[in-house]
């Protein structure tokens, strides 16, 4: 391995201490990742992002986010736009949990329906809802209250 | 099978059981709908009628519905009348018209309202309208119309006209679907039906045929069902002139069809059927406006333990 390889291998894999590695994202939503995590604004922690990485199912996106384990919550908004990705918990520099990521089969306040003339998109006091389903390695949401469908960009409309 | 405080939103909660037996309510009740037979099952019970939206046939046939059966009515009235002008929401205005009424009808310019309404209220929703989505009441009149005057088992339906945006021909699909018809699509490629729906019929095995003319159909069918076609849609008046011809039904062109034939159409009508047609024995759209009032009392008098 040359020094120049060498040197690309350990920035791409250089271990944390403590924190995440959110790996198996899907090509092309790390950032979306972040915007679900409010990372930048959220933290001062060193964030480390890999794009289009090569990985044995073609290409994957991997996050790695430093002195920060993330809540439920944030879990199951990545499971919508990485329904493949593993949450590795990252402690004293061992992976001390492995967790794949559950898509729920309905899912409150976390998208916004896309139609502007949704009732979920007025002043009415009620959060967004979604039914989750799957189509191969689509996934698919169905508003509750007006039945328009979001699936290939569901990262554009987190709440 | 209790119907008993069912809010009424979308076809798509209704089994092919459920819909039968509510047209089989409808053709019980609708002596009384014809004046022919007195009732008052629902005295005693107050329906609050909230249109936000313009509408004369379906806001009439349900407040006759609701007087035929002996109940009142209580209207909000004007929109701008009520406190909603004054910026109350959706949510608070349904709270507070449950205090006063049995249930409530509901028309709304925007998707998803009813179903909205029926998380806040106690007492039952019948949807009347929600903006592009849904129309349930009537779906279940343009079922009610073709029981009555042709067959649902073994119909050939052609449904002509605006496919895309119309809500009364997509909830019309499913219900049809479980029946098994045979469903012939009329509509300028502009305004097919959308992809998922026809995909969605095919997958319950319907067979569906797409055409651009009426004439392509018209000797092989039992209804064919005419919707609006919005001079909005076109952007060029040379194009909707020519769209609205090719849609027009007129008695020329029913010299082609099936002697039973009917031509139905959930009005109001712009110029797709030739005024002409009004007399002739296929005309069948004022009896399908008249068939929304035995249809809605039968949903009343169900959602509202009045019947079983």
């Amino acid at each position: 391995m040359s020094s120049e390889d060498q040197q690309i291998r350990e920035i791409r894999v250089h271990p944390i201490e403590n924190g995440t590695v959110i790996d198996h994202i899907n090509a092309g939503q790390a950032l979306n990742v972040l915007k679900i995590l409010k990372i930048p604004s959220s933290s001062s922690r060193v964030v480390s992002v890999l794009i289009n990485a090569p990985s044995v199912h073609g290409r994957k996106d991997v996050v790695k986010i430093e002195g920060r384990e993330l809540n439920v919550e944030e879990v199951d908004k990545i499971a919508l736009i990485a329904p493949n990705a593993t949450i590795n918990i990252i402690r004293d520099f061992e992976v001390s949990e492995k967790d794949i990521v559950h898509i729920h089969s309905q899912i409150e306040g976390v998208v916004r329906c896309i139609n502007p003339n949704c009732i979920s998109n007025s002043n009415e006091p009620v959060t967004s809802k979604f039914a989750v389903s799957s189509n191969g390695r689509r996934t698919i949401l169905r508003c509750s209250y007006c039945e328009r469908i979001i699936s290939d960009d569901i990262g554009e409309h987190l709440l | 099978m209790s119907f008993k405080d069912l809010h009424i939103i979308s076809m798509k909660s209704f089994s092919r059981d459920m819909i039968d037996h509510v047209l089989n309510t409808a053709e019980m009740l609708e002596p009384i709908a014809r004046d022919k037979a007195k009732s008052d099952i629902l005295k005693g019970k107050v329906l609050g009628v909230m249109f936000f939206e313009p509408s004369t046939r379906t806001r009439m046939s349900f407040e006759t519905a609701m007087m035929r059966l002996g109940g009142d009515v209580l209207s909000l009235g004007s929109v701008d009348a009520s406190s909603i002008a004054k910026g109350e929401t959706l949510a608070d205005t349904i709270r507070v018209v449950d205090g006063y009424a049995n249930a409530i009808v509901l028309r709304h310019n925007k998707e998803g309202a009813a179903q909205l309404a029926s998380e806040f209220s106690s007492v039952p929703i019948l949807n009347a309208g929600d903006g592009a989505g849904h129309h349930p009441t009537q779906t279940f009149l343009d079922l009610y119309t073709i029981r009555r005057e042709s067959h649902l088992d073994g119909l050939k339906i052609a449904l002509a006209g605006d496919l895309k945006y119309g809500r009364t021909v997509h909830s019309l699909c499913y219900a049809l679907s479980l029946y098994g018809a045979e469903i012939t699509l009329i509509s300028p490629k502009e305004l097919r039906l959308p992809a998922e729906i026809i995909e969605d019929l095919k997958s319950r095995n319907i067979k569906v045929t797409e055409t651009e003319s009426i004439e392509d159909a018209i000797e092989d069918i039992d209804v064919l069902y005419a919707t609006r076609v919005q001079k909005e849609r076109f952007p060029d008046p040379a194009e909707y002139r020519k769209v609205a011809n090719s849609l027009l039904i007129t008695p020329e062109l029913l010299e082609k069809a099936k002697p039973e034939l009917k031509v139905m159409h959930p009005l109001p009508r712009t110029n797709e059927i030739d005024p002409r047609v009004d007399n002739t024995k296929h005309a069948c759209y004022f009896k399908q406006s008249f068939y929304g009032v035995p249809i809605r009392m039968a949903l009343l008098a169900l959602v509202m333990g009045a019947l079983e």
